[in-house]
């Protein structure tokens, strides 16, 4: 089998499951731009945007179950900010980070106690979990629709972020709270804002994510949360374009290190398999360590223009 | 025309201002001065509504402004140039103007009242497109003038707008109160530079320690012998 032929699969894959990282990374690194907080549940959002799809889906059919998935999401990211980290406006940031992980371990239970903790299945969506042909591999056709989606909802907010009112509000609080309030901007509508841009992305993610896989439990959302956050800090917390970028080049090297090992054996280079996909998740996390030790800002970092 | 009444104002504890009253009538220049820590900019904060009063009143245009939340305060004609500038740094000049502009629904207005600015400083206008935070001091001092006069107020307050300013560009900031105040804006100025504050002024006020001490027109004040020993830094 030539080498082209064997690095395809992986490479696609990574590259889908790059795309569903960036959608949740996206969320962590517009909540740290505005808040200068690291939203622990942010995963847990995700998991629970599955969850409400398996039970949607198994009464109603998928053209009511997805909207309302997204619309369920949306409002649990909503609420955890007016619950959990509103009231903490003043607090010191600290506070603002254990109230975040308090809400990620409340969802995680919450999960548990109403799955009671078996392994739920994820509906099948057809035509996007549809099998198809593409460069000599079989795939399924969310693999392929994912990074266009991804970029195409990417994107969108860009321009939203660049070119709206509402988008220049979110840059200005992002920077200044007092002066933007000084401006009459109503911070905490903007914060919302970003929250419900936050869960809808996740959402979509999620469902794209999912699909994939057989079933959800309800630590389900920890792993892909995790890797998405790291892809955020990798491009530099706070920049909507280094999560993106950082989430795709994780998700790529991921796959190609679960597929290392065939591909080694198929071009001779080894015998027999090493088990280098044992390592494919660590690998994110010493990219982490690496990543903080010697560029701590990430690939976008924030730039530093405190003139005064 | 704003009016304070027995202003009382507490920073966790701390008397900031000690009951004040003082009036800025409609159309003139206002000055407080006095030494740092003497209450002028928590009066303005406390005018504009990011420190909230332990107690007494501020009318505006016999309406009560204390417990309005900031964005109705805007609304109702009252802008600030706060201390230190405080540009958007990341932002354009133009969309710091614009976003000067924000509680406005007047757009076709908006777009005649932004080049109505870049006259009133063509340097904004030439670099209208370049970010906030890469404009000189002065720049940005006219940038955020012009972004709060975006607002449309009637009432535009200042806080320490010449600070760390080269004395050149002082003068040309005290020129633009005059400007902005000759187009019908009534101007609450909070100085350091009491000199140039008292000179431009109708009337002033001296804070010191959250009480106000001293109160006439710029022109008394210049010429009262404590003022001139304690803030002028001259002797008789």
């Amino acid at each position: 089998m030539n080498f082209f032929d064997t690095v395809i699969p992986y490479l696609l894959s990574g590259i889908s499951v790059g795309g569903q990282y960036a959608l949740i990374a996206i969320g962590y690194t517009m909540v740290y731009g505005i808040l200068r907080l690291i939203n622990f549940a942010h995963g847990d959002v995700f998991m629970v945007s599955g969850l409400v799809m398996i039970y949607l889906a198994a009464s109603t059919p998928l053209y009511v179950a997805i909207p309302v998935t997204i619309i369920v999401t949306v409002a649990l990211g909503f609420t955890i900010e007016r619950v959990a980290y509103k009231p903490l406006r003043t607090a010191p940031r600290m506070s603002l980070m254990i109230s975040a992980i308090g809400v990620s371990y409340l969802i995680q239970n919450l999960a548990l106690y109403i799955t009671g903790g078996l392994n739920k299945n994820y509906p099948e969506i057809p035509w996007i979990s549809d099998k198809i042909s593409i460069f000599g591999t079989t795939t399924t056709r969310v693999t392929l629709i994912t990074p266009f989606l991804t970029l195409a909802l990417v994107l969108i907010l860009v321009w939203l972020i660049n070119h709206t009112k509402i988008g220049m509000a979110m840059r200005a609080v992002s920077k200044d709270f007092e002066t933007s309030q000084l401006m009459g901007i109503k911070i905490n509508n903007v914060i919302s804002a970003t929250f419900v841009i936050g869960s809808f992305l996740a959402s979509i993610g999620s469902i794209l994510y999912f699909t994939n896989y057989p079933g959800l439990v309800p630590t389900s959302g920890s792993m892909p949360g995790l890797k998405a956050f790291v892809a955020a800090v990798f491009g530099g917390i706070g920049s909507i374009p280094g999560a993106v970028i950082g989430a795709f080049i994780i998700g790529i090297c991921e796959s190609l290190i679960k597929g290392l090992d065939t591909i080694l054996v198929s071009q001779g280079i080894i015998a027999d398999p090493v088990g280098f996909a044992t390592f494919s998740d660590a690998f994110t996390f010493v990219l982490l360590i690496i990543i903080l030790v010697f560029k701590p800002t990430g690939l976008f970092g924030e730039k530093q223009t405190d003139k005064v | 025309m704003l009016s304070i009444k027995d202003l009382n104002v507490n920073y966790g504890g701390i008397k900031a201002l000690r009951g004040i009253s003082l009036d800025v009538p409609d159309g003139k220049v206002v000055t407080l001065i006095g030494a740092n820590g003497a209450g002028k900019s928590t009066t303005l904060r406390t005018i504009s509504g990011l420190v909230k009063a332990e107690s007494g009143s501020i009318m505006w245009n016999n309406e009560e402004l204390i417990g309005k939340p900031i964005d109705a305060i805007v609304t109702s004609g009252i802008a600030m140039v706060p201390e230190g500038r405080r540009v958007f740094a990341d932002l354009t000049v133009l969309e710091n103007l614009k976003i000067g502009a924000y509680l406005r629904k007047d757009k076709e207005q908006i777009e005649k009242d932004i080049q109505w600015v870049y006259d009133l400083f063509p340097r904004l206008k030439e670099r209208s497109w370049q970010y906030a935070g890469t404009l000189s001091g002065g720049e940005q001092q006219m940038l955020a003038v012009g972004r709060a006069l975006m607002s449309k107020p009637k009432l535009i307050m200042m806080d320490e707008p010449s600070l760390g300013l080269a004395p050149l560009v002082v003068q040309d900031i005290f020129k633009i109160i005059r400007t902005i105040n000759e187009q019908g804006v009534t101007v609450l100025l909070v100085e350091q530079n009491a000199n140039m504050a008292l000179k431009v002024a109708d009337l002033a006020y001296v804070l010191e320690t959250g009480t106000i001490t001293m109160t006439g027109t710029g022109a008394e004040l210049l010429a009262n012998p404590k003022v001139r020993e304690a803030y002028l830094g001259k002797s008789n």
